[in-house]
Formats: structure tokens, sequence, C-alpha cells
């Protein structure tokens, strides 16, 4: 469904992303986990024909997304990091403008266009103009409006960004309920909870470069699946073991107070990287 | 099953836009034409007579055509700029299958239309004030012509632009100086040459001399024509070559 050779983008002398090969299949909800300015948003705006490809080639649905970019726009439907919403529109409103650009029957758009207001849970703002939306309610219409003409793979990009739990659970709630309609998902986050909660596969970027492919359970093993944590006057120290009896005889060599917990994706990285995702 | 053409859809979120706020968009239309009527109709020019004809006759198609010039550059450049710089909103529609001709066309015609309204209010008030013009169906094709061409120039300002003010220094220098220079408020040669030739570049000189030459039973200048089309013909190229190209 999505795959990238060597895939490429230099900015001047700055390469955002660097040689990227990725192979997602058809159904996949694949994360791209990594620190600010690693290279997401770069990487779906090639792959979502945004961004010229600077070196390497992506094919999205058996279409070269440089050589045939409106087959691709055809099949993929896209929720930017920025909210790029029709502010002055209704929710409505957007949805249609989103299906007539997709070239969708008028009743095709009606029909949708209530299913997706049901779907997103903004049946009542259905005629509200989209600049009295909160945040929260902002994104549920962008996935939807990605949502609007069917398409067969779907870039989020950030999905969740600065949303509170609650509403954040909502939404990976939809994008599980996508899973379900045989959808191809591609999302990035630099949330490491939903990383766990919803991606199948994880790829961790860092400076352009893919470090790590791999679902995130396997991820983790390869941490080891326990860390132990003790906290010191210098910050904290981390200290990874196979098996909880690992773990805990290695705790109880420790003259301090620790805690043993199971391993995230946030060790993974740091493991890798030798440095946290957030700072 | 009718499916609307890419350009309409472009189109139609234009005019969407004006439905809702039509009372701004007519206010907006109505201003810049009435002071120039104002000022230079009845403040500098009552009594006139300008190439034998009553000045404010004479004026008339000018400003006219420099409405039709402002409504329709402005009424593209700036949307479509915000939309590029800071609402985004024009990923929308470079993601979705409408390629980039449809949309430098859409956004043309759209700049049409808010050019051929606000010269259509100032036919208006042409007629209220009584002043002798008949307009001709030429005088409308030509109209529509000049619209084309800077909204095609308003696509192609604002798809150059990578700030806000670079479309400040477009108004400007381009803009400004042709509203002013064009003819439109007084017979070309009465400037010192060279700029009677020079001033001849501006597409808004050919659409000020056709207007007049229509209104004044001439017909249609067909050098001016040919003109306003060549210009119309590569504003619009290089719009639909600039939208296609853009990366953000
Ligand atoms: N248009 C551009 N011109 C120049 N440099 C750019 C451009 N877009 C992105 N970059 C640079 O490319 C790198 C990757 O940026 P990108 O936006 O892809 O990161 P990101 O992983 O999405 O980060 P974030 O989590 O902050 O959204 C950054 O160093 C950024 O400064
Ligand atoms: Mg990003």
């Amino acid at each position: 469904m999505i795959q990238a050779e060597n895939l490429t983008k230099r900015f001047g002398r700055l390469t955002a992303v660097d040689r990227l090969n990725l192979s997602i299949p058809r159904g996949e909800i694949f994360g791209l986990l990594g620190p600010n300015g690693a290279g997401k948003t770069t990487t779906i705006r090639m792959l979502t024909t945004l961004a010229k490809i600077t070196e390497g080639r992506a094919m999205i649905h058996g279409f070269d997304v440089s050589r045939a970019p409106i087959q691709v726009k055809r099949v993929i439907g896209v929720a930017p990091q920025g909210l790029n919403l029709e502010i002055e529109l209704t929710a409505e409103e957007n949805l249609e403008y989103h299906g007539r650009l997709h070239r969708m029957p008028r009743r095709e758009r009606r029909r949708r266009i209530s299913e997706l207001l049901r779907f997103s849970d903004l049946e009542a703002k259905r005629k509200v103009p989209v600049d009295r939306f909160s945040g929260g309610m902002k994104r549920r219409l962008l996935i939807a409006r990605a949502l609007m003409h069917r398409p067969r793979i779907l870039f989020l990009d950030e999905p969740t960004v600065g949303l509170d739990p609650q509403i954040r659970r909502k939404i990976w709630g939809l994008i599980e309920e996508l899973k379900s309609q045989g959808i191809t998902v591609l999302l990035t986050t630099h949330y490491i909870e939903e990383a766990e909660a919803l991606c199948e596969k994880v790829g961790i970027l860092r400076k352009g470069k893919l470090i790590a492919l791999d679902s995130p359970a396997r991820l983790k093993e390869n941490v080891g699946a326990y860390a132990v944590e003790c906290n010191n006057k210098n910050g904290c120290e981390i200290h990874f073991c196979r098996t909880r009896e690992e773990a805990v005889a290695y705790a109880g060599r420790l003259q301090i107070d620790v805690t043993i917990r199971h391993t995230n994706l946030e060790d993974v990285f740091l493991q890798l990287t030798g440095e946290k995702i957030h700072e | 099953m009718i499916r609307q053409p890419g350009f309409y859809t472009i189109f139609w979120r234009e005019m969407l836009s004006i439905r809702k706020k039509f009372v701004k968009f007519f206010a907006g239309s109505l201003v810049m034409p009435a002071l120039y009527l104002v000022t230079f109709g009845w403040g500098l020019g009552r009594g006139m007579n300008v190439q034998g004809l009553d000045y404010l006759v004479f004026v008339l198609p000018g400003i006219i055509a420099l409405s039709a010039m402002n409504n329709s550059f402005s009424g593209v450049a700036i949307t479509l700029n915000i939309s590029k710089l800071y609402y985004r909103t024009i990923e929308e529609i470079l993601v979705s299958p409408v390629g980039p001709w449809s949309i430098a066309f859409g956004r043309a015609l759209a700049g049409c239309f808010k050019g051929l309204f606000s010269a259509g209010l100032l036919i208006g008030i042409s007629f209220y004030l009584h002043v002798q013009i008949t307009y001709t169906l030429s005088f409308f094709l030509i109209l529509f012509l000049t619209c084309f061409v800077f909204a095609s120039l308003g696509v192609l300002a604002a798809m150059l632009a990578r700030s806000h003010e670079y479309m400040t220094n477009f108004t400007n220098f381009v803009i400004l100086p042709m509203a002013f220079l064009s003819g439109t408020f007084f017979p070309p040669d009465r400037l010192p040459e060279p700029f009677p030739t020079l001033i001849m570049i501006y597409p808004l000189t050919h659409a000020a001399l056709s207007l007049r030459s229509i209104v004044a039973g001439e017909g249609i200048p067909w050098v001016s024509f040919t003109v306003l089309l060549l210009y119309a013909g590569v504003l619009f190229f290089l719009g639909g070559k600039a939208v296609g190209r853009l990366e953000l």
C-alpha cells in the first residue's frame, strides 16, 4: 500500500529526511514516532505529493507519487498537522467542499456528510462555522474531512497534538474504527502512549533517519521488557532487564528506592539514541 | 450524473464566501470606485471638457477599467495569498485531484466576477447620474477580458509571494503606478514623451483606450484588443505554471 525506497528530502544543505525505507501493508496502522524536527511532517508531505521528492521514490496504492500524483491523490486522505479547515465555512460546508473537490456525486456527498458527522460526533455542529469550534472538534472534523471521499490510505499528522487526554482517547477510538474498514493509516506522533495504543508497527525517526522499525512489543522486547528506574540526585537512571525476576534481583541489590515498570517506547528511544524524545 | 469540473468547485468556493459576507463584499466593491468618481468626476472635473467630451463621460470608462482591475486583482491575490501563507487551505486543494490549471482558472473566474461586479456598480451609478453612455456588448467583452488579465495576474502574484509584504510591494510598485499612469484619468498624450509610448506596455492603458473608443462609438481598437488577449494568455499561462510548481 505504501512503499518508500530511499526516500530523501533536502532543503538546501539540510537533509530533513534521509534515505527512508518503508513498506506498509494494507489495513495497517503505522506510526512514525520522533521528536520535533525529526522529519515526520516532511515525510508525509512527500508521500502526499505536497513536497517534491529530492531522491528515491514512493509508491502509494501502486502509483508512483512523483509520476502519477493525480491517481495518488484520488486514493489518499490527508489530515495535516496544522488545522487547515475553512474557518468561515460550517462543518457541513467543509465536507461538502471536500466532496466536490473529489468530484463526488451530489447524493453520495449528502449521505457521506451525515455519516461522517455522526462518526466524528459533530452532528450538533453541522451548521456552525468552524471558527467557533474547540481544538478537539476541529481535529475531529479534519479527520472526517480527510475520510470524505472514502480514501484507502489515510495520513494523519499529529492527530492529537495539544488535546487533553479525554479527547485524545476519543480520537484514538475513531482511528481504531478505521482499521475495521480496511483503511491503511500512517500517523505521526511524538506521544509515546499514542504510538503504543494505536500502532501495529512503529518507525522511530531521528534527524531524518529511521533508526528502528518494528511492532511496539518487539521494540520493547529488544531493549528488555522491564525497566528498573532509580531516582538519585543526578536525575534518573534506568536499567533494563529481560525478565521480571531479573529486575527484582537487580532492584534488590540497590540501596536506594527504585521503581520497577514495563518498558515503553520512550525507553526504546533513549536506548537507541541516548536522548529522550521530550527533553 | 453530472459531476462539476474542478475549476467550478474552486469558483463555487469563492462564491460561497461572497454570499456569506455579501454586505461587506458589496460595500468593499463600492468604496474605491465611488471615491474615484467623486474625486475625479465631480471634485476635479466638473464642467471640464476633455477630447470634446464632458469630463465625466471621458473619465468614467477609465474608472470602470481601473475598478475592474483593482477588484479582480486584489480579489484573487489577497485571498489566495492568505490561503497559501496563513490558513494553508490551499493544501486541501493541492492534495485533491483538482489540477493546477483548474485551480488557476477557477480562481481567475472568481476574480472576474469580483471585477465585473464593481464595474457593474459603477455602471449602475452612471445610470443614476444620467451620464450619457451606452454600454454595448463589445464594452462588456473588453471589460471581461480586462478582469481576466488582472485576475490571472493576481494568481501569479499570489503564487510568487513569499510573504505578506511581497503583496503590498507588488501593489505599490506595479498596480498603483499602472492605476494612475494608464490614461485612466486623462488622455495619455497629455504626458511628455516618452511616457505616452512607455505606458503602452500597461494592459490597463489598452483597457481604458478600448472602453473609451467603444463608448465613443468607434468600436474595438484591434491593436489594444490583441494586446489584452496576449496579456490574458501569457499571465494565465504563467499563473497556472506557478500553481503547478508551488511547494510550501
Ligand atoms: N520548507 C522548509 N524549508 C526548510 N526547512 C524545512 C522546511 N520544512 C521543514 N524543514 C526542516 O526539516 C526538518 C524536519 O521538519 P519536519 O517538519 O518534517 O519535522 P517534524 O518531525 O514534523 O517535527 P514536529 O514534531 O515539530 O512537527 C526540520 O529541521 C525543519 O526545520
Ligand atoms: Mg510535524
